[in-house]
């Protein structure tokens, strides 16, 4: 192979052929992917079944933590598991920029089949597009998940209920504030790196322990503070936070004061919110804390009646408005 | 950082919030912090839900975003649109709307090479990966930016970089309070002074509000505590009828300031008269090039002008700014104006008063 890509790999012709078989399929390799038909056929699913697809185009492609391949298994696999299910298969989908490095292409894949591998799911079926120069940034991955749901009431935004508790899986930003230290080059942001991880193991662990789980939901794009914005809107109901108890890693509580950003609204890409009767919280916490992910776990919060809302309890007592965010956080002038 | 935690604990401000509500008593005040950071962290740390209905907080002139005027919008937004220019600004100014709502994010969008940099001298690289192009820094900012940007200017000169330039919006603070206070309207009774202006000025530039006008001022940081103690001075100044510029912000701010910051900016830059938004014109409230720096005047060397642009109509973040009025008394508020559509700066920026009142109070 040569050391870029080029056009004539989405050509559809033996390049192409070279290109799947040499990255893909020796790092994807199952069965069900290698049959090569138009789709893949899946006999051993069983539903009622949850499917997402997310699109993945993050700057930088390999960042601390992780790369633009582990978090394009992690997000999808995260999102099908949220709704209470065990994720099974992904398709993937790539758009390359023609110039792209062969090795960074060959790192990211690796990258993709490690992280599938310890979710215990297979890339069953894919696309290559190759476009010239310029016309995408370098690499965009699509993934789509499907998988089986065994919870039972099914977790959705639409459940929480006033007295139930809010909890979360361990801090808040890490991966939004390692991304944009690394995007920019913010050399004193050392000590931050991705939380990106596969969460549906712990989340069959927190199904099976608590029993009955309202809502889980993955505080990504938006962070902790929009997604619970959209649960208190989706449920009508409002949410409560203490400060002082939404755990909040040194280095990036530091990085954002710097760069006047508030952690609480960047991404998480292995994190979850779960809201449970209050009954069940410690259950749910203790089978968080179980799982290497989770380890931090925490009860950050109560829902409460009233307008659909959520407000924070500041660490000197005082209470506001904690709103979902309009456009992107912006570093400020001084 | 423990050390901020440590001006966030809850009894030191109930500790404090009683000696405020002692130093009151029973009667209101009106102070004015005049950065737009004080805004944001009374709102952040919960600290307005605390304070005593009777004291007043207006929010004033200092963030930069809020205060720089259409004009000068305008003219950023025409530089955006121009071959071979490239802006470099701080992010903020991404969303600040100019004349017809069009912002550097539409220009953006448009095609025009808009670069956020986090730091001035990150303009400078952008200068030397693009020697084809010139690139413009958007010096929008307080004293407390003047002196990076004049030292991005030095380097810039000693690099020999000759495409780098400094579109210099910049203000000054202590003429913009005389201003106010000038103001036969004026409601303000005490100025909680800006931390971080402070840690370049020192004190003696605020020496006039106690002397010419009687009014007190505190130099605050900006954690619950620290702006607590400020107002407890402010309270207690204004009760016993003692008015002084005082620093309630010693493990930041130096009394003398920081004289190296000062003449690096006195290198650079002299006074001039400057526009502000909602106020007008100022006399030398800003900074200009000096004439030996022309090169690196992005009003000279790219031929920009001002132009006259009417204000907008309904738009009340003139009054907002003084302190004549309170964002939520402002018809356009959460209706018309929101950060999502914002009319006037005062809504747009993250240290915006209109801003924050809409981000942080609960409905």
């Amino acid at each position: 192979m040569e050391d870029c890509l080029l056009l004539d790999a989405g050509s559809g012709g033996r390049a192409s052929q070279r290109l799947i078989s040499q990255c893909f399929f020796r790092h994807f390799a199952n069965p069900l992917l290698e049959r090569m038909d138009d789709a893949a056929l899946l006999t051993d699913i069983h539903g009622p079944l949850a499917m997402s697809t997310d699109s993945y185009t993050v700057t930088p492609l390999i960042f601390p933590g992780g790369s633009i391949g582990s978090l394009a298994v992690h997000g999808t696999v995260n999102d099908v598991a949220m709704l209470g299910a065990r994720p099974r298969y992904l398709s993937c989908a790539f758009i390359l920029e023609e110039g792209l490095s062969l090795e960074t292409l060959e790192r990211i894949t690796a990258d993709m089949a490690a992280a599938a591998r310890e979710a215990g799911v297979h890339i069953v079926t894919g696309d290559t597009k190759v476009v010239p120069r310029g016309a995408c940034d370098k690499i965009f991955i699509n993934t789509t998940g499907i998988g089986e749901v065994f919870a039972n009431p099914v977790p959705s935004g639409h459940s929480a209920r006033p007295g139930d508790a809010v909890l979360v899986s361990g801090a808040m930003g890490d991966h939004g504030l390692t991304v944009m230290g690394s995007r920019e080059g913010l050399s004193f942001l050392t000590d931050v790196a991705s939380d990106s991880a596969p969460l549906n193991h712990m989340i069959e662990d927190i199904l099976q322990s608590a029993e009955e789980v309202h809502v889980l939901r993955d505080p990504t794009r938006g962070g902790l503070a929009t997604t619970l914005n959209e649960i208190a809107e989706q449920s009508q109901v409002g949410i409560l936070l203490e400060e002082t108890a939404i755990p909040v890693h040194e280095a990036v509580r530091n990085g954002c004061s710097f760069l006047g950003l508030d952690p609480l609204y960047l991404a998480n890409e292995g994190k979850c919110i779960c809201i449970v009767p209050e009954d069940k919280a410690e259950a749910a916490l203790e089978a968080m804390r179980r799982s290497p992910y989770g380890k931090e776990a925490t009860r950050v919060g109560t829902v409460t009646e009233g307008k659909a809302q959520v407000s924070l309890q500041t660490r000197i007592g005082g209470r506001r408005l904690l709103g979902m965010l309009e456009g992107a956080q912006l570093p400020r002038i001084c | 950082m423990q050390l901020e935690q440590a001006f966030q604990d809850p009894q030191l401000c109930r500790s404090l919030l009683d000696r405020l509500n002692r130093a009151l008593d029973g009667r209101s005040m009106r102070f004015m912090e005049v950065c737009g950071t004080h805004t944001v962290a009374i709102f952040q740390s919960g600290l307005r839900s605390l304070l005593p209905d009777t004291v007043a907080h207006l929010s004033g002139p200092g963030c930069p975003v809020c205060v720089t005027h259409d004009a000068e919008v305008a003219a950023f937004l025409d530089l955006a649109g121009r071959d071979n220019v490239i802006i470099a600004t701080f992010g903020d100014l991404l969303r600040v709307p100019g004349p017809g709502g069009r912002s550097l994010k539409h220009a953006q969008a448009q095609g025009a090479r808009v670069e956020i940099v986090y730091s001035p001298l990150d303009a400078l690289t952008l200068a030397a990966n693009n020697p084809g192009d010139i690139v413009v820094f958007l010096g929008i900012g307080f004293e407390t930016t003047a002196p990076t940007v004049a030292a991005t200017l030095l380097t810039a000169r000693q690099r020999k970089l000759e495409n780098f330039c400094v579109l210099s919006l910049h203000k000054l603070v202590p003429p913009a309070l005389r201003t106010l206070l000038d103001d036969s309207q004026c409601a303000v009774e005490a100025f909680l002074l800006p931390g971080h202006v402070s840690t370049i000025l020192g004190l003696e530039p605020y020496g006039f509000l106690a002397k010419d006008y009687h009014v007190p001022g505190v130099v605050g940081g900006f954690q619950p505590a620290d702006i607590l103690l400020a107002l407890c001075m402010m309270a207690e100044q204004i009760r016993d009828n003692a008015p002084a510029v005082v620093n309630a912000y010693p493990r930041a701010v130096g009394d003398a300031g920081n004289p190296r910051a000062r003449a690096l900016l006195e290198q650079f830059f002299m006074p001039a008269d400057a526009l502000w938004r909602g106020i007008g014109s100022i006399p030398q409230s800003g900074l200009t090039l000096r004439p030996e720096y022309e090169d690196m005047n992005a009003m000279v060397r790219l031929d920009l002008t001002l132009p006259d642009v009417p204000p907008l109509p309904g738009c009340r973040c003139g009054d907002v700014l003084k302190g004549r009025m309170a964002p939520p008394d402002c018809p356009l508020f959460g209706k018309k104006c929101t950060p999502a559509t914002p009319v006037g700066p005062c809504m747009v920026s993250t240290e915006g008063s209109c801003a924050a009142y809409f981000k942080y109070s609960e409905r």
